[in-house]
């Protein structure tokens, strides 16, 4: 964890931190700082007077149903595209573990969508399901489902929960085929001498090898979901209809920057930090064991 | 993974095993692509045709118009902003960060790894601290900072607040540890001092991994969203990601949607042609980069 | 000149750990001095220390008369050769042997010059080149001996370089470093764990234990007259027999039974309790068993081609013999040695220092 033989220059360390240090504290410490104190405050209706309220705004945020509604549905938004873009990355990546040839085809075929950004992909799926000119929407109405997500909640949903997670699939791809790849060969073998056919193989011994790593991929797959996607939704649907598509990271940026509701906004900066930092802990503490590639 | 890639002595010879995961990959592979194939069918059709009916399998023949159109004129029903003038300013961005990135990190992990001095342990703390400050969290009040520096909408503004990495201090930190201490010694008795101990041995060693590192970070500070959107409001300093959300959000009236697909091509085609051409190299960041 | 001097040089660790106590030694310009002793023992320490590479708690290391405690590495006109050869990987040979000269600002010719003529030495012509990775141990060595040359600096200071090298290698590469060294004729310090290189390279042989110098001296001296129980087993090979044994009146030594003669001159009183050292060599079978010879008893013999060794007890505690192959063939179980009494060694029971 230590170097054996360093260096013993008295001045020259702090100047090469000092460029990462001054933006660390410039433009991250500092606001940080600024959204605690400023959680703790209220601004008067006119904007005119700030007054120190402690925990006030907190205790609002969580009896105010809108703050509450949009929790759930931030649990349900992570869920829901964590089981889609997990398992269909975890299908394909059994599925190229297994073929010899154009594997190095596939791999670049199904990874290429991480290098999209999250707005990118949404305005995508956007123009697919787009009630007038969509191919699936046209596709949906044939088979008598009438979608329109400017007007259907669910519909909206939905929509933000498919263009998230296929953004993510290629990500998970990725460290799947590569935990399965490190799965020792002859394990498989020596399970299929004892009798085990593929499906039971899989169940018995490769997905319980694989845990390492799809713990791994559940945290990140978790904070993607609750931070990156915020172009997502930004750039489609606004959070809209209604409060349908507003996840917490969308709604402290509409409370603070539209609604130009401080206190509150900052708030609800607190509670995402906090929620980060117990995310990040349990990545660091619990996610222990590398998968080595 | 040496014979795990054998996969000639099978443990079963199913052959219906085989083309079902040809299959199932094809069917994947399909999937994730066919928006990209819608997307560059629309990029391709008169806008006029995309109003009322529905977008068709096969491309039209609009291309080099349209295309055109978007790089110097924009979409007029978002404002006009030329998306050639925003795919520029993206690259800056997206070049001075990932060089910024690298950079810094690089001299803050030798800093940290090879030197001792008081608050080395505050220094590293201070910096992992920011993986738990994402931009998301704290938008107002870094807001608020770049705005009374003056910042917004330039380029400093863009890229400076982005620049502190420690995902990347990290990884190279990481990768110090990992170098012989016989080699210090061996260049401090060849009469190197630290810098250029940095310079001639370190960094040429280090080569890899920033290479990796400038795959990820590239397509990171190319994608940037939520800042751009933010900080820039004069047109010049437009970037295409937070462009085309512009493009996306016009009131009262449908997207230019001939348009706006094309945008939208324009804009991933970097970060993904980055990388398919260099895909080791993008698979040994992502790795490294989450250890 | 460059001599090195060490006055009552010291290292403590910063949890308090003394890893060597008061070293006080002098290398003469020119001579070739090896470090010898077991891992731990602190000889790694005190060349780090005259490389700069460690700080020096207490003492003064000096080079060429000129104390050194508070010079960079890079000022003291040193050169190194490293265990693991600490080559520059991503260099070619030619660059890295280049690479101290170019530091001091040599000039380009002077350097060409230079690299070529360390590289002739030492047979790398062909490889200049080339990087380490696409070299074998033995080349990687010379190389990093080339780059200690090259900079023709006042002490050559080795760490356990052939330590990772196979036996047959490091039997041809000691020869090859004794040759240069005497070729070049630079005072050199050199640390070993190994006591056949101790001995055929040193004209000053240092043994050391626990951050302690047991003995200094020639390798011969120190063969001869181990100044402690540990020099005395340390040095030879197989190590030297150690029998317990009591002064008799008379001057002799007593032990299991049978008396036999000491040296001139023992320093030891009657009565006193003394373990005897007895080299594996320099035992003799007796022409006639009786008094004045030792019985030794036979379990089993190692045949090394030339030479046998011979393993069993003698008055019940464990020996080996080293003797001419065939010396024992009729004998199966017993023997009866001799031993010249200058060949016998005495040391104290408690201090383990030597008697007389």
């Amino acid at each position: 964890m230590e170097k054996r033989v360093t260096l013993n220059n008295r001045v020259l360390p702090y100047l090469l931190l000092a460029p990462q240090l001054a933006v660390t504290l410039v433009f991250f410490i500092w606001p940080a700082a600024q959204a605690l104190y400023q959680s703790l405050l209220r601004q008067d209706p006119f904007g005119l007077k700030t007054t120190f309220v402690g925990f006030a705004n907190f205790e609002k945020l969580f009896t105010d149903p809108l703050y509450l509604s949009s929790l759930y549905l931030t649990l349900g938004f992570s869920f829901s595209v964590t089981a889609i873009s997990m398992g269909s990355a975890l299908v394909l990546a059994i599925m190229a573990d297994r073929v010899v040839k154009g594997a190095q085809g596939y791999k670049t075929l199904i990874i290429w969508p991480y290098a999209v950004a999250p707005a990118v992909a949404g305005a995508l799926w956007w123009l697919m399901f787009n009630p007038t000119v969509g191919v699936l929407a046209y596709v949906l109405r044939g088979v008598g489902y009438d979608w329109n997500h400017y007007i259907n909640g669910t519909d909206a949903f939905i929509l933000v929960v498919i263009a998230a997670a296929w953004k993510q699939i290629s990500y998970n791809f990725l460290f799947f085929l590569a935990g399965l790849q490190s799965i020792p060969r002859a394990l498989v073998e020596a399970a299929a001498i004892d009798g085990a056919g593929p499906v039971r193989r899989f169940w018995t011994i490769i997905l319980p090898l694989l845990s390492p790593t799809s713990f791994f991929l559940l945290v990140v797959n978790v904070t993607y979901a609750f931070f990156d996607t915020f172009g997502v939704i930004h750039a489609t649907t606004t959070g809209g209809p209604g409060q349908s598509t507003t996840i917490l990271v969308y709604k402290v940026f509409a409370d603070g920057f539209l609604a130009l509701d401080l206190g509150s906004s900052a708030a609800q900066s607190v509670l995402l930090m906090l929620i980060v930092v117990a995310l990040t802990v349990v990545q660091f503490r619990f996610v222990e064991r590398r998968v080595h590639y | 993974m040496s014979d795990n890639s054998a996969k000639s002595a099978m443990v079963e010879n199913r052959p219906w095993l085989d083309a079902l995961a040809h299959g199932v990959l094809i069917l994947g592979a399909a999937m994730v692509l066919f928006p990209l194939w819608i997307a560059f069918v629309a990029s391709t059709l008169d806008g006029s045709s995309l109003i009322n009916s529905i977008v068709p399998l096969l491309p039209g023949d609009r291309f080099l118009e349209n295309y055109t159109t978007a790089l110097s004129a924009g979409s007029k029903a978002a404002g006009g902003v030329p998306v050639g003038l925003m795919l520029t300013n993206s690259l800056i961005m997206a070049l001075v960060i990932t060089i910024g990135k690298i950079a810094i990190s690089l001299t803050s992990a030798y800093a940290i790894v090879y030197f001792r001095f008081p608050l080395r342990m505050t220094c590293f703390w201070m910096i992992f601290i920011t993986l738990m400050l994402p931009v998301e969290v704290r938008i107002l009040p870094t807001f608020e900072v770049v705005a009374d520096f003056g910042l917004l909408n330039s380029y400093t503004g863009l890229t400076l607040p982005l620049i502190a990495s420690a995902t990347a201090t990290f990884l190279f930190r990481q990768f110090f540890l990992t170098v012989p201490d016989e080699l210090l010694e061996a260049a401090r008795i060849d009469g190197a001092g630290p810098l250029r101990f940095f310079r001639d041995i370190l960094l040429p060693l280090s080569r890899t991994n920033i290479a990796a590192l400038f795959v990820i970070l590239f397509i990171y500070g190319w994608n940037q969203y939520l800042w751009p959107l933010l900080i820039t409001t004069d047109e010049q300093y437009y970037t295409v990601v937070m462009g085309l959300q512009r493009m996306l959000a016009v009131p009262d009236s449908e997207p230019q949607w001939h348009l706006v697909m094309a945008t939208s091509l324009l804009a991933l085609l970097p970060p993904v042609a980055v990388v398919v051409a260099m895909q080791r190299l993008f698979v040994k960041g992502l790795v490294e980069t989450e250890k | 000149m460059a001599e090195i001097t060490l006055q009552a040089v010291e290292k403590t660790y910063a949890g308090g750990f003394k890893a060597v106590h008061g070293v006080s030694l002098e290398v003469p310009d020119g001579a070739f001095c090896v470090l010898v002793g077991p891992s731990g023992c602190g000889k790694s320490t005190l060349l780090r220390m005259v490389a700069g590479l460690e700080y020096v708690t207490a003492g003064t290391v000096a080079i060429g008369g000129r104390p050194v405690n508070d010079l960079e590495p890079g000022q003291r006109d040193i050169a190194m050769v490293f265990q693991n050869y600490a080559l520059y990987p991503h260099m070619s040979v030619y660059d890295n042997m280049a690479y101290g000269l170019r530091n001091r600002r040599v000039p380009k010719a002077e350097i060409e010059r230079k690299v070529r003529d360390a590289a002739e030495i030492l047979n790398l012509g062909e490889m200049l080149d080339r990087k380490p990775r696409q070299l074998s141990g033995g080349q990687r060595q010379r190389v990093a001996m080339g780059r200690a040359i090259v900079r023709s600096p006042q002490v050559f200071l080795f760490d356990e370089p052939l330590s990772n090298l196979d036996a047959k290698l490091r039997v041809q590469m000691r020869v090859e470093i004794k040759r240069l060294q005497r070729r070049l004729g630079v005072t050199s310090l050199y640390v070993t764990h190994d006591q056949v290189e101790a001995m055929t390279l040193s004209d000053v042989l240092v043994v050391m234990n626990a951050g302690r110098v047991e003995q200094i001296g020639s390798p011969q001296e120190i063969y001869a007259r181990p100044a402690s129980r540990f020099v005395a087993t340390f040095i030879g090979s197989p190590s030297m027999n150690l029998i317990r044994g009591v002064v008799t009146d008379g001057g002799r030594l007593a032990l299991s039974g049978t008396e036999i003669d000491a040296a001139p001159g023992l320093s030891a009183r009657a009565g006193q309790t003394v373990e005897i050292g007895l080299r594996p060599e320099d035992m003799r079978i007796a022409p006639h068993d009786g008094p004045g010879t030792l019985p030794f008893r036979l379990e089993f013999r190692e045949d090394l081609g030339a030479t046998e060794l011979l393993h069993g007890t003698i008055a019940g505690e464990a020996a080996t013999l080293h003797l001419p192959a065939g010396s024992a063939l009729h004998r199966t179980e017993t023997l009866s040695l001799i031993v010249a009494p200058e060949k016998l060694h005495l040391f104290d029971p408690q201090t383990g220092l030597r008697l007389g």
